[in-house]
C-alpha cells in the first residue's frame, strides 16, 4: 500500500514538473507583459501627468494626441520612414542576393561586410552618420578641401530633409540583413525546375520574373513584418542621428511617446500613443504568428 | 540522385557578370564606409577633422582619442570616460545573457517533449511578447521596480532584459528540440529517467549549437539596447550606450569628435568581436527570429 502511494505521488510529480518549470516565466509574461500592457492601456484613459493617477476620462487623452501637431508629425514621419525604409531594404536585399547567388568569387568576404552593421548599436550608427553627414566635418566639407566648391549636402540639418538621413542610416543597418532572409529562399529554391525552365528557352529575366521571385512569397512576408515592426520600434537611432530635430522634423512616435511620459509629464497621452504603437504592431504581428504556429502542426 | 547544388543554376554572360561584380563592390564599400570613417578618425588629432580631412588616412597617428574615450572624457558631469559604463554593461549582461538561456532551454524542453493542452496558445503569447513595442511597458516597469527596490540599478536592468528576452530564448530552443526525436524520450522515460535527468543526460549534450545561437542573440540585443538603459539606468548603473550617447550629444564645450569615434568603435566592439568570432551562429540566430524555424 504504502508503496503505491509512494510511487503515485511520484508520476503525479513527474506530470507537475513540467508545468513547474515553466510557470516562473509564465508567470513573469502574464505580470510583466500582459499586465503591462493591461496598465498602461488603462493609463491611457486616466489624468495621469507626472505619476499615475487614477482618474478616468474616458477618451480625452486620445482627442488630445490627435488634436497636437506633434504627433501628426510624428505619424506623417512614420509614413515616409517606413515606407522608404521597407521599399528601399526590401529592394537592395533582394538585388544583392540574387547578384550574390550568381556563383560570386569571394562571397565568403562580401556577405560578413553587408551584414556586420545588424551587429552593432543604433547608438553607434547614429554617431557615425550624424558626424559624417555633418556639413561642417563631414562629406560636404571633405568635397570642399577636395577642390568641388560648390559641393552642398546639409540634408541632416534640414527641416524638409532630415527625415531621409534617418532612412539612409537605417538602410545601412538592416538591408545586409534582409539580403541574408533572401539569400537562404534562393537557395532553397530547386534547380532541377529551373533548368527545365532553361531547356525551353526561357531568358534569365523570364526566369526570375516567372519561377524565381514568385517562389520567394515566404521571405517577402517575413522582411516585410520584421522591417515594419522595426520601424514602429525605431528610437535609439533618432535619438543617436538627430534627437528628433531639427525643430520637430525626425520625431517618430517612438520618441514622442518617450519625450511627452519623462520629459513633459503628460503621462496620460505617453499612455495613449504607446497604446496606439502597440496595436498597429499588433495588427501585424498578430496574424503573422498565427499562420506561423498553424503551419507547424 | 543528383547532389543538389547549392547555386543557382543561372547561367550569365561576362559583361553581365562584371557588372554584378562592381555593384557587389560598390555596395561592400558603402556598409565599410562608416566602420572605415570612425576607426581612421579616431586615431588622429582633433585638428584634421575639423580642417577636412575626415575621410584621410591621419598625418600624425595618435591613441590620445582612445584614452580619453576610455579614462577621462566628461559623460554627464563625471570626467571618468567609458570605462566604469563599459563594466556597468558587463555586469547586467552576463546574469541577463545566463538566466535568460537557461530560461529558454528549460521552456522549449517542456513547450516540445511534455506538451499539454493549450500549450501552443502560452508559446504564442511569449512569442508576441518579443515584437511588442516597449514603450507600453516603460511606465508600469519603471513602477515594478520602484515597488522591488531596484530602481536605478543594474540588477533591475538585468531583470527587465531576462523578462523581455525569454521570448526569443523560448523561440530558438523550442524550434532546435521539436525535430530532435522523441522516441529518444519515451524510451529513456521507461527505463525510469525523470525529467531533469532527461533534460541533463539526453538534450542538453546535444544542444550546444542552440545555446550559442541564443547566447550571441540575447548578448548582442541587451549589449546594444538603448531605451531600457536610458528609462530605467541611475547614474552609477548606466549602460555603454547611453553614456556614449551622454558622450556624443553633450552641449557644452569643444565637440571632440576623434574621441566621439574611438567611443563609438569601443561601445561596438564586444558584438563586433562576438560577430566576427561566431558570425555563422549569429546569421542563423536573426533568420531563426524570422520565426521560421
Amino acid at each position: 500500500m504504502a508503496h503505491t502511494a509512494n510511487s503515485d505521488f511520484k508520476t503525479r510529480l513527474q506530470n507537475w514538473i513540467p508545468k513547474l518549470v515553466l510557470s516562473p516565466s509564465v508567470a513573469m509574461m502574464l505580470v510583466f507583459v500582459y499586465g503591462f500592457i493591461l496598465f498602461s492601456v488603462y493609463l491611457s484613459f486616466t489624468d495621469s501627468r507626472l505619476l499615475p493617477s487614477y482618474g478616468w476620462v474616458g477618451l480625452e487623452n486620445y482627442s488630445k494626441l490627435w488634436r497636437l501637431s506633434h504627433w501628426e508629425i510624428s505619424l506623417k514621419n512614420m509614413g515616409i520612414f517606413a515606407a522608404l525604409y521597407i521599399a528601399i531594404c526590401t529592394s537592395i536585399g533582394l538585388g544583392l542576393a540574387i547578384f550574390l547567388d550568381q556563383k560570386i568569387r569571394g562571397e565568403g568576404l562580401l556577405r560578413p561586410i553587408y551584414l556586420y552593421p545588424m551587429a552593432l548599436s543604433f547608438i553607434v550608427t547614429g554617431t557615425a552618420w550624424k558626424w559624417f553627414l555633418d556639413p561642417g566635418i563631414g562629406l560636404e566639407n571633405v568635397m570642399h578641401t577636395w577642390g568641388w566648391e560648390s559641393f552642398e549636402f546639409r540634408w541632416i540639418k534640414d527641416r524638409n530633409f532630415a527625415i531621409y538621413t534617418v532612412v539612409l542610416a537605417a538602410v545601412w543597418q538592416t538591408s545586409g540583413f534582409v539580403m541574408a532572409m533572401f539569400l537562404a529562399g534562393l537557395r532553397g529554391i530547386d534547380n532541377e525546375i529551373l533548368k527545365a525552365a532553361q531547356m525551353d528557352g526561357a531568358s534569365n529575366w523570364n526566369l526570375y520574373r516567372r519561377i524565381i521571385i514568385p517562389q520567394l512569397r515566404p521571405a517577402f512576408l517575413s522582411a516585410f513584418v520584421i522591417l515594419s515592426h522595426l520601424a514602429i520600434k525605431t528610437f535609439d537611432l533618432v535619438i543617436a542621428l538627430t534627437g528628433g530635430g531639427p525643430g520637430r522634423a525626425t520625431e517618430l512616435p517612438a520618441t514622442f511617446m518617450y519625450s511627452y511620459t519623462f520629459t513633459r509629464n503628460q503621462m496620460g497621452i505617453g499612455a495613449a500613443s504607446a497604446t496606439i504603437m502597440l496595436m498597429t504592431i499588433a495588427a501585424i504581428m498578430i496574424p503573422y504568428l498565427y499562420s506561423e504556429l498553424r503551419e507547424k502542426r | 540522385m543528383s547532389v543538389a547544388s547549392q547555386d543557382t543554376a543561372i547561367r550569365t554572360g561576362r559583361i553581365t557578370r562584371t557588372l554584378i561584380y562592381v555593384v557587389l563592390i560598390l555596395f561592400a564599400l558603402f556598409y565599410m564606409l562608416p566602420l572605415y570613417v570612425m576607426v581612421v578618425n579616431s586615431v588622429k588629432p582633433l585638428s584634421e577633422i575639423t580642417g577636412g580631412g575626415m575621410m584621410n588616412l591621419p598625418r600624425e597617428f595618435t591613441l590620445d582619442p582612445w584614452f580619453k574615450a576610455w579614462s577621462s572624457a566628461q559623460i554627464g558631469v563625471e570626467p571618468t570616460g567609458l570605462a566604469p559604463y563599459f563594466w556597468n554593461s558587463i555586469k547586467m549582461v552576463v546574469p541577463a545573457v545566463a538566466i535568460s538561456t537557461v530560461l529558454g532551454a528549460l521552456n522549449g524542453y517542456v513547450l516540445t517533449k511534455w506538451r499539454f493542452k493549450y500549450d501552443t496558445i502560452l508559446f504564442g503569447l511569449m512569442l508576441f511578447a518579443c515584437f511588442i513595442p516597449f514603450q507600453i511597458v516603460l511606465i508600469p516597469m519603471a513602477r515594478m521596480l520602484g515597488l522591488m527596490g531596484l530602481a536605478g540599478t543594474t540588477w533591475g536592468l538585468a531583470l527587465v532584459h531576462v523578462v523581455y528576452g525569454i521570448g526569443f530564448t523560448t523561440l530558438y530552443f523550442r524550434n532546435y528540440y521539436a525535430v530532435f526525436p522523441t522516441e529518444l524520450i519515451r524510451a529513456a522515460q521507461i527505463d525510469g529517467a525523470g525529467f531533469f535527468q532527461i533534460f541533463w543526460r539526453i538534450l542538453l549534450p546535444s544542444s550546444g549549437p542552440i545555446a550559442v545561437v541564443s547566447i550571441i542573440w540575447q548578448f548582442t540585443n541587451i549589449w546594444n539596447d538603448f531605451l531600457f538603459g536610458a528609462s530605467f539606468a541611475g547614474a552609477d548603473s548606466q549602460p555603454m550606450t547611453v553614456a556614449l550617447n551622454n558622450l556624443v550629444q553633450a552641449s557644452h564645450g569643444v565637440k571632440e569628435y576623434n574621441v566621439h569615434f574611438a567611443g563609438a568603435i569601443l561601445a561596438a566592439m564586444p558584438t563586433l568581436l562576438v560577430y566576427i568570432v561566431a558570425g555563422r551562429y549569429f546569421v542563423r540566430g536573426l533568420m531563426a527570429g524570422s520565426v521560421k524555424g
